[in-house]
C-alpha cells in the first residue's frame, strides 16, 4: 500500500486548486532550472535508473524511448508529442491529471523536451474532454506569464514551447503513430514502424510520443531521485501508478497505488469493494477494454503489475479496472466491446477493417445464443487472423478481449447456444400472402 | 549493400530496398495489392506477409520492412501461409464476388490471389457489405462495393497525377474511397487508377460491359495523339479496336498514359474515310480508286511542278511523308511542310527541335523555365515525370506563357517574350536560380515558335539557354515540347520546303494548284483559293477532308505499320493491330501506287525496301526504340534575330486537351469529357 507522502498526484481527486500558484505550493515547478542543469544525459540516465515503464498501456521503458533521440541534429528540429487522447474505455486518469494537476503535465513537458533535445511539445488532448482542454489551455498561459516555459524557460536557458492540440474524438488517433498523422492536419492511420518516430516522426522530424502520466511523473522522479521511485513496487514494475476502477464496485474511483498492489486489495481498499461482496465477483479486465478478461478465480491472487498480468494472459495496460459482478452477462459485455472496435478501426489494413466487423457480427450473435458450437472456434481463429497481422495494435486490442471470454467462457456461450436451440426456432412473421 | 538470404536464396541488393524488392531481385515472387513499384508504400493490404528471423516474432509486411545485412527471410513457411490465407479470407468476405459481370474477370488481382491463397468456400455467414457507387466522370466507372481498400488510386491520383481529388472517407469497415464531393476528376492521367485498381472497383466506362480481355488480340504500338510516343498495347477484337493500355517504358512514359491517348479510340470508328471521294459539281461523291487517281494524275500532269505541294499533319508515319515527300521531289516540287502551324523550326540541325534533356533526364535537372508551353496539357506524361522530379527534392520552375496549374508550383515570370527578354538580362531572382543550376532545363512549347516572331523567340531561348549554363558538353537543357507526334520525323526526313520552296502558309493562300494534305486538319483554310485543287489523303471526315477535290481513305495509326519519332527525337515503331476499313489503305501504299499511275513510280514495292530508303535519308531512322543522350557540341545557335521578339503574350497551344485530332474529335468519349471538363475548365479561368 503506497504511504501519502509517496503520492506523486497530491491534488487527484481536485480538492485543491489546479493553478500554478497552488500548484507550487504542491511542489511543482520547484527546482526545476536545477533539474535542468544536470544536463540531458543525467536527466535521461535518472529516468532509465528509475525503471519507469510508459503509463500509456503498452509499457515500454520511458527512459529508454527517450534514449533513442538523436543526441545530435542532423538540422531537423526534434519534438516531443503527448499523448492525451485518451479514449480507452474505463480509463480515465490522464483526465483528472489533467484537470486537477496540469502543472505536473507541463513541467513534465519541459523536463522531457530538454532531455531530448526536442524545442516543442505537442499536447494531443482527446476532442471530448472539453472542460480539460480548457484548464490545460489556461495552465499554459500561466506557465508561460510565469516564464516558466517559452524562451529561456525556467531561467535555464533553454526554449520549449508548449502546444495544446484538441482531437476530433477517434479512438485510432490515441495510437502513437496517428497521432502524428492527425497532427500534421491528416487522416488519423497509423504509419508503419519502421521508421520509428523518433528517426522519422511529426513533419518527418524525430519525435517522441508518450503517455499524459508518464510525462507527468517525470519531475517528481527527478526531484525525489530514482532510487525513491524504483523503491516502490516490484523489480521491474516500479513506482506508484493511477488505477482507474469502474464498472460493479461500491466506489468507482480513481486511486494512486504502488504497481504489484493484489487487484484484491486494490478493489476492497479504495473502491469500498465489489458490489454484493467478493462472492458476488464474476470478472475483471484489468487493463482498459483491449486486454483479455480475468474470472474470479484468477482475480482472487492476481498482483496488478505489467509482469503478473502478463503470465495470467492478460495485461496491464492503462490499469483501468473494469469490475464485473454476476449481473453481468458477460457474452454481452464483450459484444459491446467487439462494436466499440468495430467503429474505431480506422480502416486501413485488412485484417482489421474486415475482422472487427466480422468479430462484432458473430458476437452479437453470440449474444443471443443464435450460432452453432463450432463457431466459437471460428470465432477464435478469426481473432487469431487479426492478432498480429495489422499496422497498429489496434487489431491486438480487438481480438484479445474475445479471446479472453472464450478462454475464460467457453462454458457460458455454449450454454447460450443450447439455450437458443431449446428454445428453437422463433415463429416466423406471418407472410401477407398467407 | 546489404547481403540476405530469402528462402535459402543469397542476394545482394541496394541499401534501402525493402525486402519485398530483394525477394524479386532473387526471383521470388511476393503477393500484393496495395505495393506499386511508382507510388509511395501503403502497407496496408497485409497480403505480402513473410517472416524474418530474428525480427518481431509475428508475420512481417514486406513491402515496407528494410532488408537489413544477415537478414534470413522464409516467403513459404506455415506461419506465413497462414497468415496470407487469413488476410485473403478478410479481404473476400466483402468482396461481392460477382466476377461472372465483372469487367476485370480474367485479369484481376484478386481473382489470381485467390486461386493461390483462398479457401474452397466461405466461413463468413453475415451479409456482405454494400457500397454506393461514384461517379468519377465519363472515364472512370466505379463498383466500390468491389473495393478492397488498397489506396493505389488514392496514392496515384495525389502522387503522380497530382490533384487532390481522390481521398478516403469515413473509418473501419465504412472506410469509402470517393472524391469527398462527387465531382469528375480532374487530370488527364485519370484512366491509369484502372490499371492500377487490383480488382473491379475502377474499371472503364466506355469499356463496360465490351469484351472479356482472352478474346482480345494484343498488338504492341506507339501511342501518336500527342508527341511524347507513350509505349501502348492495342487490345482489338476482330476488326474492332476495343482499348489502349500503357505498355512500360521507363524512358519514355513508365506505365502511364494520358486519357486522350487511352479513351480517344472509339473515335476510330467513326467519320471514317473508308472508300475514295470525288468532288463532282461541288459535292464530294463516291468514286473507285481508279476514278480518284485518273482525277489526281490528270491535274499532276497539267500542273507545273512548282505549283504542286504537299502539307503533312500531325498524326503522320515517317513512312508515308517519305512516300509523298519523294513523289514532289519526282514531280520537280519543293514545296513541302510538315509544320502546318507555321512553326518557325528549322529543319537540318537536330538539337534545335529536340527535347535533348530528353524524357527520363527531367529527373537529374535542377531548374527548369517552361516557354510557352502548357505540358499538362501537350504531353501529360512527361508532365507527370517533371511533378515527379519535383516531388522528390523541390525542383525550382518557372513558366512564361499563359498561366496555368501544371500540379506543381511554378513561378510565373510573365505572358509574353518580354519576360524572356529580362530573364536573359538577369533580372529576377529565378534567373540567379537558373544561373546557380548545374543542369538547368529550358522547355519551349512548339507552338511559341508558330508566330510572325517565331524565329525570334526560338533564337532568344537558345541564347537564355547558352547564358545559364544549359549546353555544354555533358547538359543539353534546351527542350522543344512538340504536341505533334509526326513534327519529328518530318523534320527529320526533311519534310520542309527547298531553297525555292513554299511553305504552309503560302501553299494555303494559293501559293500552289495542286495541294497534297496528308492528314493535315489543323490549320485554318479561310486564304485558301477555291481554284486550288486539294488531294485530302487521311482517315477521318475532318476538317481537311471537307476541303478536298478528292479523299483518298488512309489508314489511321492502329491499322498500319509506322515509324514515329517522339519529342525527344526517339524513333518507335507502331504495328498494324486491325486493318483499315473498307476500302482504306495504308499510306504509304495509296503514294506508291498514285505514282506508278502519275508516271512517277516510286523505287520500293515492300515496307523494307521503304524503310531502307528511310534509314538512307535519315541514319536516326535506323535506331529503333533506343535513344543516345548528347550534350551540347555547338554553342551556335539557330538563325533568327533574338533581339526581334514581339510584345504578344503566349497563347495556350491546346484549349482542350480532350479534343485535338480527327480521332479525338470523332471520339464521343471525348465529347463527353469536353462537356464534363470544359466548363469545369471555362469556370476556373
Amino acid at each position: 500500500m503506497l504511504a501519502d507522502q509517496d503520492r506523486i498526484f497530491t491534488n487527484l481527486y481536485g480538492l485543491h486548486d489546479w493553478r500554478l500558484a497552488a500548484a507550487r505550493a504542491r511542489g511543482d515547478w520547484d527546482g526545476t532550472k536545477e533539474i535542468l542543469a544536470r544536463g540531458r544525459d543525467a536527466i535521461v540516465e535518472e529516468m532509465k535508473a528509475s525503471g519507469l515503464r510508459g503509463r500509456g498501456g503498452a509499457g515500454f521503458p520511458t527512459g529508454l524511448k527517450w534514449s533513442f533521440m538523436p543526441k545530435q541534429s542532423d538540422g531537423r528540429p526534434a519534438y516531443l508529442a503527448v499523448n492525451a487522447d485518451e479514449s480507452e474505455p474505463g480509463t480515465c486518469k490522464d483526465r483528472d491529471i489533467i484537470r486537477n494537476d496540469p502543472h505536473k503535465l507541463i513541467e513534465g513537458c519541459l523536463i522531457a523536451c530538454f532531455a531530448m533535445g526536442a524545442g516543442a511539445a505537442y499536447i494531443y488532448i482527446r476532442g471530448e474532454f472539453c472542460n480539460e482542454a480548457r484548464v490545460l489551455d489556461a495552465a499554459i498561459a500561466e506557465a508561460y506569464a510565469a516564464g516558466l516555459i517559452g524562451k529561456n524557460a525556467c531561467g535555464s536557458g533553454y526554449d520549449c514551447d508548449v502546444f495544446l492540440h484538441r482531437g476530433a474524438g477517434a479512438y485510432i488517433c490515441g495510437e502513437e503513430t496517428a497521432l502524428l498523422e492527425s497532427l500534421e492536419g491528416k487522416k488519423g492511420m497509423p504509419r508503419m514502424k519502421p521508421p520509428f518516430p523518433a528517426a522519422v516522426g511529426l513533419y518527418g522530424c524525430p519525435t517522441t510520443v508518450n503517455n499524459v502520466e508518464s510525462i507527468a511523473v517525470a519531475p517528481t522522479i527527478l526531484r525525489r531521485g530514482a532510487a525513491w521511485f524504483a523503491g516502490i513496487g516490484r523489480k521491474n514494475n516500479a513506482g506508484p501508478k493511477v488505477f482507474c476502477i469502474s464498472g460493479h464496485v461500491n466506489k468507482p474511483c480513481n486511486v494512486e497505488e504502488e504497481l504489484g498492489i493484489p487487484l484484491r486489495e486494490l478493489i476492497e481498499k479504495h473502491a469500498g469493494g465489489v458490489r454484493g461482496g467478493w462472492d458476488n465477483l464474476l470478472a475483471v479486465i484489468p487493463g482498459g477494454s483491449s486486454v483479455p478478461v480475468l474470472p474470479k478465480s484468477i482475480c482472487d491472487e492476481v498482483l496488478m503489475d505489467f509482469d503478473s498480468l502478463r503470465e495470467v494472459r492478460s495485461g496491464l495496460g492503462t490499469a483501468a479496472v473494469i469490475v464485473m459482478d454476476k449481473s453481468t452477462d458477460i457474452i454481452r459485455a464483450i459484444a459491446r466491446l467487439s462494436q466499440f472496435y468495430k467503429h474505431e478501426s480506422c480502416g486501413q489494413c485488412t485484417p482489421c477493417r474486415e475482422g472487427t466487423g466480422w468479430m462484432m457480427r458473430v458476437m452479437n450473435r453470440m449474444v443471443e445464443g443464435r450460432a452453432e458450437p463450432d463457431e466459437i472456434d471460428t470465432l477464435e481463429q478469426v481473432t487469431r487472423q487479426v492478432e498480429g497481422h495489422t499496422i497498429c495494435a489496434l487489431g491486438d486490442a480487438a481480438a484479445w478481449p474475445i479471446q479472453g471470454l472464450i478462454r475464460h467462457f467457453r462454458p457460458v456461450m455454449e450454454a447460450r447456444i443450447a439455450a437458443y436451440k431449446q428454445r428453437g426456432r422463433l415463429p416466423s412473421m406471418p407472410l401477407a400472402a398467407e | 549493400m546489404p547481403k540476405l538470404t530469402i528462402d535459402g536464396i543469397e542476394v545482394e541488393v541496394p541499401a534501402g530496398s525493402t525486402v519485398l524488392q530483394a525477394a524479386e531481385a532473387a526471383g521470388i515472387e511476393i503477393p500484393r495489392f496495395c505495393y506499386h513499384e511508382r507510388l509511395s508504400i501503403a502497407g496496408n493490404c497485409r497480403m505480402c506477409l513473410v517472416e524474418i528471423e530474428k525480427a518481431p516474432p509475428k508475420p512481417i509486411a514486406s513491402c515496407a520492412w528494410p532488408v537489413a545485412e544477415g537478414m534470413v527471410v522464409h516467403t513459404d513457411s506455415p506461419m506465413v501461409r497462414k497468415g496470407r490465407r487469413g488476410v485473403m479470407e478478410f479481404l473476400l468476405i466483402n468482396h461481392p464476388l460477382d466476377c461472372p459481370i465483372c469487367d476485370q474477370g480474367g485479369e484481376c488481382d484478386l481473382q489470381d490471389q485467390a486461386l493461390g491463397y483462398g479457401a474452397g468456400g466461405s466461413r463468413y455467414e453475415e451479409n456482405k457489405r454494400a457500397v454506393k457507387d461514384k461517379n468519377l466522370g465519363p472515364l472512370v466507372k466505379t463498383v466500390m462495393t468491389r473495393c478492397i481498400h488498397c489506396t493505389r488510386c488514392i496514392r496515384f491520383i495525389t502522387e503522380v497525377a497530382g490533384v487532390p481529388d481522390l481521398g478516403a472517407t469515413a473509418r473501419g469497415e465504412s472506410m469509402e474511397v470517393g472524391t469527398y464531393v462527387e465531382k469528375a476528376l480532374g487530370s488527364e492521367l485519370s484512366g491509369n487508377i484502372i490499371d492500377l485498381c487490383p480488382v473491379g472497383a475502377l474499371t472503364s466506362k466506355p469499356y463496360a460491359f465490351v469484351a472479356r480481355s482472352w478474346e482480345l488480340t494484343k498488338t504492341d504500338s506507339v501511342d501518336v495523339l500527342d508527341a511524347v510516343g507513350t509505349n501502348i498495347r492495342v487490345d482489338a477484337r476482330g476488326p474492332e479496336v476495343l482499348r489502349i493500355l500503357p505498355r512500360l517504358n521507363d524512358d519514355v512514359n513508365e506505365e502511364w498514359l494520358g486519357d486522350k491517348s487511352r479513351f480517344a479510340m472509339d473515335g476510330l470508328k467513326r467519320r471514317r474515310l473508308d472508300r475514295p471521294w470525288l468532288r463532282r459539281d461541288g459535292k464530294l461523291v463516291p468514286a473507285t480508286w481508279g476514278e480518284a487517281f485518273d482525277a489526281i494524275a490528270e491535274r499532276l500532269a497539267a500542273a507545273r511542278g512548282d505549283r504542286i505541294g504537299a502539307i503533312a499533319g500531325d498524326l503522320c508515319d515517317a513512312e508515308s511523308m517519305l512516300a509523298l515527300s519523294d513523289l514532289m521531289g519526282a514531280l520537280g516540287s519543293e514545296n513541302l511542310d510538315c509544320r502546318q502551324r507555321g512553326e518557325r523550326l528549322p529543319a537540318g540541325r537536330r538539337d534545335f527541335y529536340l527535347f535533348n534533356t530528353t524524357i527520363a533526364g527531367i529527373e537529374e535537372a535542377d531548374a527548369l523555365l517552361i516557354v510557352g508551353a502548357n505540358p499538362r496539357r501537350e504531353a501529360p506524361v512527361l508532365n507527370a515525370r517533371i511533378r515527379k522530379r519535383w516531388l522528390a527534392s523541390g525542383l525550382p520552375i518557372a513558366l512564361i506563357g499563359p498561366e496555368a496549374d501544371l500540379t506543381y508550383p511554378a513561378l510565373h515570370l510573365g505572358e509574353g517574350p518580354a519576360a524572356l527578354a529580362a530573364l536573359r538580362d538577369g533580372a529576377g531572382e529565378f534567373a540567379a536560380v537558373l544561373r546557380a543550376a548545374k543542369k538547368p532545363m529550358i522547355l519551349l512549347g512548339a507552338d511559341a515558335t508558330a508566330r510572325p516572331d517565331g524565329a525570334a523567340v526560338l533564337a532568344a531561348v537558345w541564347q537564355l539557354a547558352g547564358a545559364v549554363g544549359a549546353l555544354t558538353p555533358d547538359w543539353h537543357g534546351f527542350n522543344l515540347l512538340h504536341h505533334a507526334a509526326s513534327m519529328v520525323g518530318g523534320l527529320d526526313l526533311g519534310f520542309v520546303p527547298g531553297p525555292r520552296g513554299k511553305d504552309a502558309a503560302a501553299m494555303l493562300s494559293g501559293g500552289v494548284d495542286v495541294l497534297w494534305l496528308l492528314g493535315a486538319d489543323e490549320f485554318d483554310p479561310v486564304r485558301l483559293p477555291k481554284e486550288t485543287f486539294v488531294i485530302y489523303q487521311g482517315h477521318h471526315g475532318d476538317c481537311g477532308a471537307a476541303l478536298a477535290d478528292v479523299v483518298l481513305p488512309g489508314a489511321a495509326y492502329t491499322e498500319k505499320h509506322g515509324t514515329y519519332v517522339n519529342t525527344e527525337g526517339r524513333v518507335q515503331r507502331g504495328q498494324l493491330a486491325v486493318y483499315p476499313p473498307g476500302e482504306a489503305r495504308e499510306d504509304w501504299k495509296i503514294v506508291r501506287a498514285l505514282s506508278e499511275r502519275a508516271g512517277h513510280t516510286l523505287p520500293y514495292d515492300d515496307l523494307d525496301a521503304l524503310r531502307q530508303r528511310l534509314e538512307q535519308v535519315n541514319p536516326v531512322f535506323g535506331r529503333i526504340d533506343h535513344l543516345p543522350r548528347f550534350g551540347c557540341s555547338d554553342q551556335t545557335g539557330p538563325a533568327g534575330d533574338p533581339a526581334a521578339l514581339g510584345q504578344a503574350a503566349f497563347l495556350p497551344a491546346i484549349d482542350n486537351y480532350y479534343q485535338t485530332d480527327p480521332i479525338s474529335r470523332a471520339s464521343p468519349t471525348m465529347a463527353q469529357c469536353t462537356a464534363t471538363f470544359a466548363p469545369i475548365a471555362a469556370a476556373a479561368e
